[in-house]
């Protein structure tokens, strides 16, 4: 098992290592530094004078790859590969374009980025659960009918207009919670409702219509018919023999999602005004910070990577007939 | 002569259609393919679905036709001077609808309203007033607005909704007797097959979707010439104009993405699964690469490159219509490079599973090459994959182009989308009074654009994934209707 995980961990590191010549390939070839800097001061006639300043004032007067002008190993530490992509891996993030400390950013949204996600994440499958237990307990009704085509109709809304109608009703017609905005404290509990219900709103006909299909693979087992044989009512049926069997592989699936909580929800953040770790993304793509984007990538697919190594683990717990070698 | 300008997108859209058509073509050909269509068929929900999906991709395509048209000789011009062309690419939709197009009026304009949304400084007989004045075009026929609009609206409406029924008879009697022709029975037979949906396609629901769309489309076009139906936005644009201009663009952006997911998780899917190994295990690890990336991070840091690369190169593109429109073609190349890794997965696995059958061992045995046997054994057998997932993130792109176009990587801010509309209604709906119906028309038009997807999809998936039927609704029927 440890010998297991060693060796995932080994690959996820190999991953990162991909991710990061990837992005720098993307960042630093297709353009160059030269043109990052007419794009962030802005405007098409940008004194050559102007570009030279500004490179040097964000660390990107040095060489890609090999600095010739240096002496040993500096060769290689002086460039620009190393200062902003091999430092990541030792979490130092550098400056953002805009002079900013980005690993200090970071910390200081994680939290509110937490605040929102988990909240969402954890009621957010406790309704899709009960939503399709009904769907499957009252099957072959037109009580499932419409539920079903509740959750179609449901998953065909772009997410945007919840967020919009959302804000719209429940802020500015009935007047029950802020529009946006974020406060530490218990006076969190008022910015985040709306954000939390609409989050679990808009996932719920998708993941719903998921668990669904999954309850119903898991009725058509054999130990259910035996249930139903020895003449257990459908209710005992459903929430003691089939309920937690099919909890596992649903509860497993998620796994994978957990890391990925701390990068908050991008679009929810920034409508609602939360200064996490999306709202923060999405500002340095508007204001094409590349530095920013670049750590939130790498950021991103670690958490991802961490994902997927505990998606394999969950698996030998919920399961013991897997076995990891 | 007007001067035909082919747009990259146009060229994917007319590509989907001949690949559309040579499809249909193969299925009538393979009796197996003929069948798993057939029930994809014989689902209600689904037909009515592929009616709006043919009204909108049918939208799509004439909206695909564009041209730049020819402008006046000036006078005095030489006999022999070259034809001058306007700088501006149209559509032929923009054609049909070009006056809907021209009547501007000055800024917002409630659906189907007489008067500004907002009060201006008026001179009426020497005074100075501020009122708010009649819109330039809406409701321009009335001679007094406050008592004759109603009546107005009514009678149009009646107008219209009776066209539109007398349409719909027309359409369900040609169908009727083009059925009884096909089949060869008597027309009362005919519709009474289709009445008692004892017919094997379930008309009886095309026919009610065709009767709604054209209740609504007798309506608006009774409408139209004279308000502006859904109202207009703030430059004073028609919204419902606006509105058709995106289907264009959601149907571009899902056929033109999955068109360019498909070579490479065809070509990488299939060669991981066949070769194992090596080869498997570097595939495996572009693709685990491409997917830890969060997707929007990724699509972002594509579009950013990609913008300062058409800042750098205004030259390259001759009208403005030319640039967004390469910025919506590379948009959606990049939504397919970074979304092949999922299908690549299924397609794996299954090219797996199909190595160790007999076929392909027989095959083998016989010394077909390798590329002979993904070409001829495995590919024809994970197209049912490749079908299934396409048609199931379509709806799931048209999605993604709204959020994308909120976080400023989406289309052009030029190009009509139903990411811009919303984009702009979110101020919108934060005034006071509040503008709603620029977002009330995208919504609209979005979600029957995206559930008939996911119903089509829903339908096609059944069809061809027997796993899923299991999970196929059991909707408990009526007991049918005893005839005498």
């Amino acid at each position: 098992m440890i010998n297991y995980i060693l060796r995932r961990l080994a690959y996820g590191v190999l991953v990162l290592i991909g991710v990061n010549l990837f992005t720098f390939l993307l960042f630093f070839t297709v353009n160059t530094p030269d043109d990052m800097a007419r794009m962030n001061i802005g405007g098409k006639r940008v004194s050559q004078d102007a570009i030279e300043k500004w490179k040097v004032e964000h660390g990107y007067d040095i060489p890609l790859f090999w600095n010739s002008a240096s002496p040993g190993v500096e060769k290689f530490t002086k460039t620009i590969f190393f200062e902003r992509s091999v430092q990541l891996f030792a979490l130092d993030f550098g400056a953002s374009d805009s002079g900013r400390d980005i690993g200090y950013e970071l910390r200081q949204r994680v939290g509110p980025s937490l605040a929102l996600a988990l909240p969402t994440f954890v009621l957010g499958i406790l309704v899709v659960i009960t939503y399709s237990l009904l769907l499957v307990f009252f099957r072959n009704t037109y009580l499932e009918f419409w539920g079903f085509a509740l959750a179609v109709f449901l998953m065909s809304i772009s997410a945007l207009f919840y967020i919009l109608l959302g804000q719209f009703f429940f802020s500015r017609l009935l007047k029950l919670v802020p529009i946006s905005g974020f406060s530490g404290g218990w006076g969190m509990f008022v910015f985040l409702a709306l954000p939390v219900i609409i989050g679990i709103v808009s996932r719920m006909g998708a993941e719903a219509l998921f668990y669904r299909a999954m309850f119903l693979e898991e009725i058509g087992k054999d130990y259910v018919r035996t249930a139903r044989a020895k003449g257990l009512s459908e209710t005992v049926v459903l929430f003691r023999h089939v309920l937690p069997n099919a909890l596992l592989p649903i509860l497993t699936s998620t796994v994978a999602v957990l890391p990925l909580l701390f990068l908050g929800a991008l679009i929810m953040e920034s409508f609602f005004g939360i200064p996490g770790l999306g709202s923060y993304t999405i500002d340095a793509i508007n204001g094409q910070d590349f530095a920013v984007v670049r750590s939130m990538v790498f950021v991103g697919s670690a958490l991802y990577i961490v994902g997927l190594i505990l998606t394999d683990i969950s698996y030998t717990l919920a399961d013991p007939r897997i076995r990891l070698g | 002569m007007p001067k035909p300008v082919f747009l990259a997108t146009d060229f994917v859209l007319y590509l989907l259609l001949a690949a559309i058509a040579l499809y249909v073509w193969h299925v009538r050909r393979t009796p197996t393919l003929r069948a798993t269509w057939r029930t994809v068929a014989r689902d209600p929900a689904a037909m009515a679905a592929a009616v709006v999906l043919a009204v909108f991709v049918f939208v799509a395509i004439v909206d695909s036709v564009h041209f730049r048209p020819l402008l006046p000789p000036p006078p005095g011009a030489a006999a022999g001077a070259p034809a001058a062309y306007a700088p501006q690419t149209l559509s032929l939709i923009d054609v049909l609808l070009a006056a809907r197009r021209e009547s501007r009026e000055k800024t917002y304009s409630i659906p189907l309203g007489t008067h500004q949304y907002s009060k201006e400084s008026m001179l009426v007989d020497g005074k100075m007033i501020r009122d708010f004045p009649r819109l330039r075009y809406g409701g321009a026929h009335l001679k007094d607005a406050e008592t004759d609009w109603l009546g107005d609206i009514a009678w149009r409406s009646a107008v219209g909704i009776v066209g539109g029924a007398a349409c719909a008879a027309l359409l369900w009697f040609s169908l009727v007797a083009l059925r009884a022709w096909f089949v060869r029975c008597p027309l009362s037979t005919s519709w009474r097959a289709i009445r008692d949906r004892t017919a094997e396609i379930p008309w009886y629901a095309m026919l009610a979707t065709i009767a709604v769309l054209a209740l609504i489309f007798g309506w608006v076009a009774a409408l139209w010439p004279y308000y502006h139906v859904f109202g207009t936005d703030q430059t004073g644009n028609d919204v419902l104009y606006q509105a058709i201009k995106s289907i264009r663009t959601a149907i571009v952006i899902g056929s033109l993405a999955t068109l360019a997911t498909l070579p490479f998780a065809i070509v990488f899917g299939i060669l991981a699964g066949y070769y194992k190994g090596r080869v498997d295990d570097a595939i495996q690890y572009l693709y685990t690469v491409l997917s830890s990336i969060p997707s929007v991070l990724l699509i972002a840091a594509f579009v950013l490159m990609i913008q300062v690369f058409v800042d750098k190169n205004p030259q390259v593109f001759e009208t403005g219509l030319e640039r967004a429109d390469i910025r919506l073609f590379l948009l959606s190349v990049i939504l397919g490079v970074t979304g092949w890794a999922t299908l690549a997965r299924l397609l794996r696995a299954e090219t797996l599973k199909l190595t160790e059958l007999e076929f392909v061992q027989a095959a083998r045995a016989f010394g077909v090459s390798d590329l002979g046997i993904m070409r001829r054994h495995v590919l024809p057998n994970v197209m049912h994959v490749v079908l299934i997932v396409t048609v199931l993130d379509f709806s799931g792109l048209v999605l993604l182009e709204a959020v994308l176009s909120y976080v400023g990587v989406g289309v052009d801010p030029t190009t009509n989308s139903f990411g811009t509309m919303i984009n702009s209604a979110r101020t919108e709906l934060s005034r006071d009074p509040p503008v709603w119906w620029n977002l009330l028309a995208a919504f609209l038009v979005m979600v029957t654009l995206v559930l008939s997807l996911q119903l089509f999809a829903g339908a096609v998936r059944e069809a061809f994934d027997p796993r899923a039927r299991a999970f196929r609704l059991h909707r408990a029927r009526p007991a049918p209707r005893v005839t005498a």
